[in-house]
Formats: C-alpha cells, structure tokens, sequence
C-alpha cells in the first residue's frame, strides 16, 4: 500500500538534490535547472497532500495550477537576465558575476 | 518773606551761577559772566537787606533770625539743620558780600575780557597775549583773553556759595560742608592754570595741609556731638552743655573735654588760616589768579578759620576763672603772637609782589588769633572785619600792578618776571589810581593813624594785650606791627615810588574800569571801616560815632564784654611802631636804581638768606613727610607689595593652574579620552577591514550563509526552545 | 509489494536520478536532457497521484516549454570553455552538506508527525476532478482571482523578459 510516506520522502529527496545544484553549480542555467527541480518536488507535495487528505477540496489542485504558472514565469524572467547579462559579461557562471564584491 | 526764609536763600544765587555756567553758559564768556556776577549782587543785597532788618531788630544776640529744618534721623530724634543771623554772622555777612561782589567785577577786567584771543595761549597756561595790527601795518602785542574763562567764573560762584553756607550756618556740621566746599574750590583755583607744573604742585600742596587741620577738626567736631549729642550753636553753647564740657575730662593729660575740643577745632583753624606750622601752603597759592589771591586767601577762606574760633569762643573760653585764660587759649595766643611775627619776618625778604602780600595774611591772621588768646572777641572780630577789606584791596591792587607791568613786557617784549619788585618802581606816574588805592591799603594795614580802619582794629588788640596784662603777647604783636609797617612801605616804595628801572615798567598802563572801580570801592572801606569801632572813651574823638562794633558784636556773646578803659601806653606803642615802620621802610628803600641789590641784604648778612628761605620750612616738611611718604607708595606700597608680593601670588596661581591643565591634558585628556575615541574608530576600522571579505558578490554564497543561518535558528527553535 | 508500490518505485528511482545527473554533469545540453527525464517521471508520479491534468500539464509546460526554453538559452549563452573546468563552485561541499541535513530534517520531522502513514482513500468516482478544478477557477466564490492574477503575472513576465532581453539596434 502507498502511504503518504512514500510520496513525502521522495519529494523531499527531490528537493534537496534541487537545492544542491542551486547552491554548487557554476552555471546560472544549471542553477535554474536546480530551481525546476525545487518546484517540481513542491508541486508533487501539494497533489500528495490533496490526494490522501483532503480530495474533497479542490484547493489543493487549484494551489498547484498557479504554482505551474508561476514557475513558467520565473524561468522566462531569468533566462532573459541570463542572456543580458551573457551579452554585457560574457560569462554566465555564477562565481564570475561578482561586482558587489567588497 | 520771612526773614529766614530769606537768610535760607542767600547761599542759593552763587549756586545757581555755578551750575548754569557748567552746564548751559560755558561757551559763552559774556554770560558766564554775567550770571556770576548776577549770583553775587544777589546774594549781596540779600545780605544788605538782612543786615538792616537785624539792626532794625534790637537784641539780635538774644534772639537771633534762625530756622532749622530735620536733616536726617539719628535714632528717636532728627538732626536738624538751619540758618542763625546774630551779630557775628551780620558783620561778617557785610564784609564778605561786599569783597566778593568787587572781586567778582574785578575778575571781568583781570581776566582780559574783551581782549583778543591770544596767540598760542592753550586751555590751562596762563594768557600770553596775542598780536595785533593796526592800520600801519604795525604789529604790537597785547594782553590775550582768558581761554577758560567761564570755568573761571563757575568755580569763584562755587566758592562764594560754599562761603555763605559757612556764615548762616546754625551748626558746626554745615559750617564744616561749607569749609571744605571752600577748600575744594581753592585746590580748582589755585590749580586754575593746570598746565603749570608749579601750579599743581602748589593745589595739591594747600588742600593736603588744610586736610591735616581738617582731620583734626572733624575728630574735634565728633568728640563734641558725642558728648554734648547736637552741633547747633544754641545747644552748644549753652550753659548745661558747656558746663558738661568743662566738667568732663578726658584721659589726656587730665584736661577736660572743653580743652580738647577747643585745640582740635582750632588745629582746623592752623590749617585754615595758615599759622604755624602749617602755613607753607599759602605763599604757594599765589600760583593761582590774583582775584583768587584775593578772595580766598585774604577775604573770606582764610577769614573763615577765624570766623570758626571766634564762633566757638564760648567752647575755648569755658571754664575761664577769674579772667585767667584757659589752655586753649593761650596756645592759640602763643601761636597766634608767634606766627605774626615769624611772618612779618619773612615778609621782609620777599620779592615777589604777591608773596609780600601772602605773608602778610599769615602774620595778620596770626594777630586775630592772638587776641582770641588773649580774650579780645571784639577786637578780633573787629580786626577780621577791616582786614578782609584791606586785604582784598591790596590784593587786587597787585593784581592791577602786575597786569600794568605784564602790558609793559608785551609791547616791549622783555624777557623779566613782571610779579617782582625790583623789576617795577614809578608806576605812580603810570597807573595813579591803582597807585592811591594801594597806597590807602597799605596805610591801613600799616595801622596808620586815625585815618584807616586798620589802626583802629590792630590798636584795640594791643590795648586789649595791655590791659589783659598780656606783656609778651603785647611785645611780640608790637615787634610784628614794626615789621608790618616797615614791609608795606618796602613794598609801596619799590613798586610806585622812584624811577621805572625795567623798560616794562616804562609802557605800564592804567587798568580798565572793571579792574579800577572795584579798587575805590574797596579803599573806601580801608578808610571807613574801622571808625564804627572807635572806643567810646579815645580822647578827642571818642564818642562822636558810637562804638557801634562793641556794642553790636559783643551782643554775640552771652556776657557781654566791657570795653576796656583808656589807656594813653598802647597807643603811644601803635602809633610808634606804624609811623617808625612806614617811616624806615621809605627810608631803606626810597633810591633804589635799576640792578641793584636789595640793601637788607648786606645789612642782615646770612639771616638774609634764611628769612628769603622761609626758614627752610618747605625743605623741612620735604624732608620729613613728602619723602617718606613717596617712598612708601613709590617703593614699599608700589613695588614691594602690589609689584612683588600681590603679583607673585597671582603669577604663582597662575603657574600652578597652567601646569594643571598642562597635566589634565597630557595625562587624562589625551590619552584617556582622545583614546578612547581614537580606539573606537580605530576598531571600527579594523573589524571592518577584517569582515568585508563576507561580501565575495556571489549570491550562492550569500544563499548558503543565509540557509546556514535559517537552519540553525529552526534547529534551535525546534530542539531546545520548545522542549517541554 | 502491490503494483503500485513497484511502479512508484521504478518512477522515483528514475526521477531521483535523473535529478541527480541534473546537478552533476558537466556539459549543460546533457543536463537538460536528464531534467528532461526527471520531468517525465515526475509527470508519472502525478497520473499515480490520480491527477492526470497535472501530467499532461507538466509534460507540455514544463518539458514542451521550459526545458526547450533552456535549452535555448544554453545553445544561446554557449562558451568554448564551459565544457571544461568544474561544473561546481568552491563550496560544493558545504552545499551537499545542506541538501543532506536538509533532508535528514525533513524526514525526521515528517516521521514524528502523526499523519505521515495516511494511507491511499478512495476517491469517488462519479467526481470528475478536471471539471471541478476548471469550475473552481473561474468561479467568483473560489479561485477566479489568482487566476486572473496569475495571467497579469504571464503578461507582465512576458513584456518584462522581452525587455530585458531586447537589444536595441546597435
């Protein structure tokens, strides 16, 4: 039988692998890969939690949908910064953009 | 009006004057002189006027016009203030009101009004004319106005108020405002020329001597009101308190308070009226202007210090027994008798014009005191009466003198001192009716007979010396009458008689009206003024004219005098002495020529010199107070103390308070407070420079530090703040 | 262990490492393949959940859309260098300590929590979910405003990326 257990864990291990490639990764793409990562294992927890606990209310579902879309947003958003600031700079590694540096 | 209330007004109109010319009229010569003279010829009929409503009065002595106002509160009661007219403040109340008023008039005329303003004459040296030229382009000098003119007039109306004061005062204490009023303006007047070193010398020199005698007087003045609890006449010199004085002794010497009281307020009197031995300061005070030798040293400021001892007669004479004279007054009659002659003697060796004439007062102040010695009130008071005009007259007499031989330097330009003697002679061609005048006064201060008042006034002293059996008085005041008459006529001689020896004395000219007028007036009196005194009892002559001076002076006192008998052996000594000294003064004198020498000089060998050297007395009091008490502020107040001593305690506090703040400084302010200061930006920086390597830019960084952050507060949130 | 136990486990094993080859591959095209496939298991553990919109949604926003869109950017953004070098910054470490924490947090606490065992209910089956989420959100009594507020977001995150990307005539 497939317990809530189950589908926490797995987003939670999602998650966190999501939230080591947004921490360690050079690239701003693969950070935003990271990110993708970090939503997706959102959504699944929220479908999860409507599925076993409380399917009657269609919130949970509707919760998920605007999550989707904002998701779509944030991405186009940043890969239109990645390409300005691949144009001024030249580079897209994160390490490499550092102009408030001390 | 009320006769007091009139009495109250007579000091006021000089007043006036003064403020008037200080504070509205100093800018205009003609008014200031006008409304000083304006003050005087007020105040001058209201002394007429009371004069004839006291003789209409009858018994002034017993019931004198007086008033008294309250001054201020001396616990239950008050001190009070007034006027007192008796007979003694009438008669003096005459002589001064007329002196006065013509030296008023006189100083018009000596003071070169009308005359150009001088060449480089500057406020404080006296005029030395001024040049001016005449159609033909001649340029001659002539003499220059006054450059402070009005001041001149603000401080003789000042005076004439503070003498005023004195005679109607019902009390010693205002009698005393009045005196020193009257010192004050001889200290301005004899300093009126105070660009003169000499005359600032000689002001300070005559106010610091009276304030020696003032001092004393006023410690006598306090001894009294403490004893006898008031200073108005009819408290004091009434019986009970008279008896207090008299019966009370005091520790010195056993005396009693009367005696005390008496030798302090005459000491005022040896300062006053310049008696031995403080009688340096008035040969010096003629620095100041002839009108102001007139009026204040021979008139009335030095006739107020015999006014004073003539008025507390009652106090010196208390406790007389049997006509025997206290000790009051026979110091007063051996210092009195003693100055006469020490100043006739001096008087002889002098050259100066005015100092002849200056010692001259000393020596007849001396003879009015003398008679108070003795016990003569009538006499002395009678004395000071025909003295004071005189006196005045011979004063401005020489004043014209000097102002005839000053035009004769000016239009010859003559480089000689137009005040000395041997550089005059004839001027009684030149300038007669000065001549006369003078000559009139001389007479009468010589005691020439029968005709001038001073015989009269100086031959009552001696017969009163006569019969009080006073036979070294009587030789000493007869010495001093030779001498008198011997010096005048010296004087007479060497200046009117003979032939001009300076060409100055050759251009003398005659004085103005304002100068001469005031001269006849006052010869007038010299003549007149001592026949009311004539004694009832003189062979010849006696009793045509009452003895109006005895009769009506001698009211003053409670017991009225007697008059003295007749006596031909007095007489026989005036006349002597005057007509032998008028007689050898012409004598020794009548020939001499231009350059040369004074004849006294060869007769009298080396006492010559001491006599024309005061006796030294000026480089004694030199010696013996003026230098140390230079040397004690100069050197001891000066340097030692304010110098040395005051300032080195301040140099040292100061020293110390640096080397404080120099320790605060180094030691807390610097290191402790500026460090720590310095220490917190110091760290700020550090901490600062250490810590910015934080910011790298990389926003994984900041995200990791940030997650760090989150965890570990939710770690510690979940694991030990919620703990049960 | 039923089927659906064996499915899940298969679609996790798959998605999981897939996620993990994500973070860990140097060349980037390689890394969106493999979020390409993480995605797609993903979307299985939807139609598992009985959500099946939510599959096909995925599948055509996320992977349709999103991923080509980085793909896009990549090939847009490419350096010679990038394939060399190492994939990650300096503290990787630090980073892999987190996730790890992370998730050994979560877990723990998931486990103490009392309805982490809810078992799989039954869903009724006359209910069409599709139809009540469309009603629920364009009714006004239910999510008509953050749907609406979401399209303002799609058109403002549409103009704004066009402007930040714009290049101007140069």
């Amino acid at each position: 039988m497939i317990s809530l257990s189950y589908f926490l864990v797995f987003a939670a291990a999602l998650f966190c692998i999501g939230l080591y490639g947004v921490l360690a990764r050079k690239n701003a793409i693969a950070i935003l890969m990271g990110i993708e990562l970090m939503l997706n294992a959102v959504v699944i927890n929220l479908i999860a939690f409507w599925r076993f606990r409380n399917f009657e209310n269609i919130t949970g579902q509707a919760f998920a949908v605007i999550v989707f879309a904002i998701a779509a947003a944030e991405v186009a958003v940043g890969l239109a910064l990645f390409i300005a600031i691949y144009r001024r700079r030249h580079t897209i590694a994160a390490d490499e953009i550092d102009l408030l540096k001390w | 009006m009320e006769t007091s209330t009139l009495v109250w007004l007579l000091p006021v109109p000089p007043l006036l004057a003064f403020f008037l010319i200080i504070f509205l009229t100093n800018r205009s010569k003609r008014l200031s002189h006008t409304l000083g003279i304006l003050g005087a010829l007020l105040s001058f009929i209201g002394s007429m006027v009371i004069m004839v409503l006291a003789f209409q009065s009858g018994h002034l002595g017993e019931h004198p016009f007086t008033s008294v106002i309250n001054w201020f509160p001396t616990g239950d009661t008050w001190f009070q203030i007034g006027v007192w007219v008796d007979p003694l403040t009438v008669a003096t109340l005459f002589f001064v009101a007329w002196t006065v008023l013509m030296i008023f008039i006189y100083s018009v005329g000596y003071q070169n009004f009308g005359q150009p303003k001088g060449d480089h004459d500057a406020p404080g040296l006296p005029p030395h004319g001024a040049t001016v030229e005449d159609e033909h382009g001649h340029k001659h000098r002539v003499p220059s106005i006054e450059p402070l003119y009005s001041r001149f007039f603000a401080f003789i109306s000042l005076f004439a108020f503070g003498m005023y004061v004195l005679v109607v005062s019902n009390n010693l204490l205002t009698l005393f405002v009045g005196w020193e009023i009257m010192g004050l303006c001889s200290y301005l007047l004899i300093g009126f020329w105070y660009a003169k070193p000499s005359a600032r010398a000689a002001a300070i020199k005559a106010f610091l001597t009276t304030r020696v005698g003032d001092v004393v007087m006023l410690l006598g003045l306090v001894y009294l009101y403490s004893l006898a609890g008031s200073l108005s006449y009819n408290v004091i010199f009434s019986e009970e308190t008279l008896h207090l004085l008299t019966s009370t002794s005091t520790p010195i010497l056993g005396v009693s308070a009367a005696v005390i009281i008496g030798i302090f307020l005459f000491v005022g009197t040896i300062g006053k009226s310049a008696q031995w031995p403080l009688h340096v300061w008035l040969p010096d005070a003629m620095e100041g202007p002839t009108p102001v030798s007139a009026m204040i040293h021979a008139a009335t400021m030095v006739s107020a210090g015999v006014y004073l001892v003539i008025r507390v007669f009652p106090i010196i004479s208390a406790g007389m027994v049997h006509g025997e004279p206290t000790l009051t007054m026979n110091i007063m009659a051996f210092i009195g008798a003693f100055t006469g002659l020490f100043a006739a003697t001096i008087a002889v060796a002098q050259n100066d014009v005015k100092r002849v004439l200056a010692y001259s007062t000393i020596s007849q102040l001396g003879y009015m005191i003398a008679a108070i010695g003795i016990g003569a009130y009538v006499a002395a008071a009678f004395h000071l009466f025909t003295h004071a005009f005189f006196k005045a007259l011979l004063f401005l007499g020489s004043g014209s003198v000097i102002h005839g031989v000053e035009h004769g330097v000016l239009h010859t330009g003559e480089d000689i001192d137009p005040q000395d003697m041997f550089n005059m002679g004839g001027l009684r061609k030149k300038m007669p009716i000065t001549f006369w005048t003078f000559l009139i006064g001389g007479l009468a201060l010589s005691g020439f007979p029968f005709l001038t008042a001073g015989f009269w006034s100086k031959d009552e002293i001696l017969a009163d010396a006569f019969a009080h059996s006073s036979w070294i008085v009587l030789i000493v005041l007869a010495l001093a009458a030779l001498l008198t008459a011997f010096y005048t006529m010296r004087q007479i001689t060497l200046t009117f008689l003979g032939k001009p020896r300076t060409e100055s004395a050759e251009h003398a000219v005659e004085s103005k009206w304002t100068m001469t007028l005031p001269l006849i007036f006052l010869a007038g009196f010299a003549i007149v003024a001592g026949w009311p005194g004539i004694p009832l009892d003189f062979p010849v002559i006696g009793g045509f004219i009452p003895n109006f001076i005895h009769e009506f002076v001698g009211e003053t006192l409670a017991e009225h005098p007697e008059a003295i008998t007749f006596n031909w052996f007095p007489l026989l000594i005036s006349l002597g002495v005057s007509l032998g000294g008028l007689f050898l003064g012409w004598f020794v004198y009548r020939d001499i020529p231009a350059g040369a020498p004074d004849p006294l000089k060869k007769a009298l060998g080396p006492v010559y010199k001491i006599l024309q050297n005061k006796y030294y007395f000026d480089e004694l009091y030199d010696f013996i107070f003026v230098r140390p008490a230079y040397w004690i502020s100069r050197t001891f107040t000066y340097l030692w103390l304010d110098r040395k001593i005051i300032d080195g305690i301040l140099h040292f506090i100061a020293r110390v308070t640096f080397s404080i703040g120099g320790i605060l400084r180094n030691y807390i302010d610097k290191p402790i407070v500026n460090g720590f200061g310095d220490f917190v930006g110091e760290s700020v920086k550090r901490i600062g420079r250490s810590a910015r390597y934080i910011q790298t830019g990389r926003v994984q960084q900041y995200m990791v530090m940030a997650l760090i952050i989150a965890f570990g507060t939710l770690f510690y949130y979940l694991f030990f703040l919620s703990q049960p | 262990m039923t089927v659906m136990q064996v499915i899940f486990l298969i679609t996790a094993v798959v998605t999981l490492g897939g996620a993990v080859m994500v973070v860990t591959v140097r060349n980037l095209i390689h890394a969106a393949l493999w979020l390409i496939l993480a995605l797609f298991g993903v979307a299985v553990m939807y139609t598992l959940l009985s959500a099946p919109f939510f599959t096909v949604v995925q599948i055509v926003i996320y992977i349709g859309a999103i991923a080509i869109l980085m793909i896009f950017a990549i090939m847009l953004t490419k350096r010679v260098k990038q394939d060399s070098g190492s994939s990650v910054n300096k503290g990787w470490w630090l980073a892999g300590l987190m996730a790890l924490v992370l998730f050994t947090a979560l877990v723990w606490m998931f486990s103490t929590w009392s309805g982490f065992q809810t078992p799989l209910p039954e869903l009724p089956s006359d209910v069409d979910y599709i139809k009540v989420l469309g009603t629920a959100l364009v009714s006004p009594s239910a999510y008509v405003l953050p749907f609406e507020i979401a399209s303002v977001l799609l058109l403002a995150a549409l103009i704004g990326s066009v402007a930040v990307a714009w290049e101007g005539k140069s």
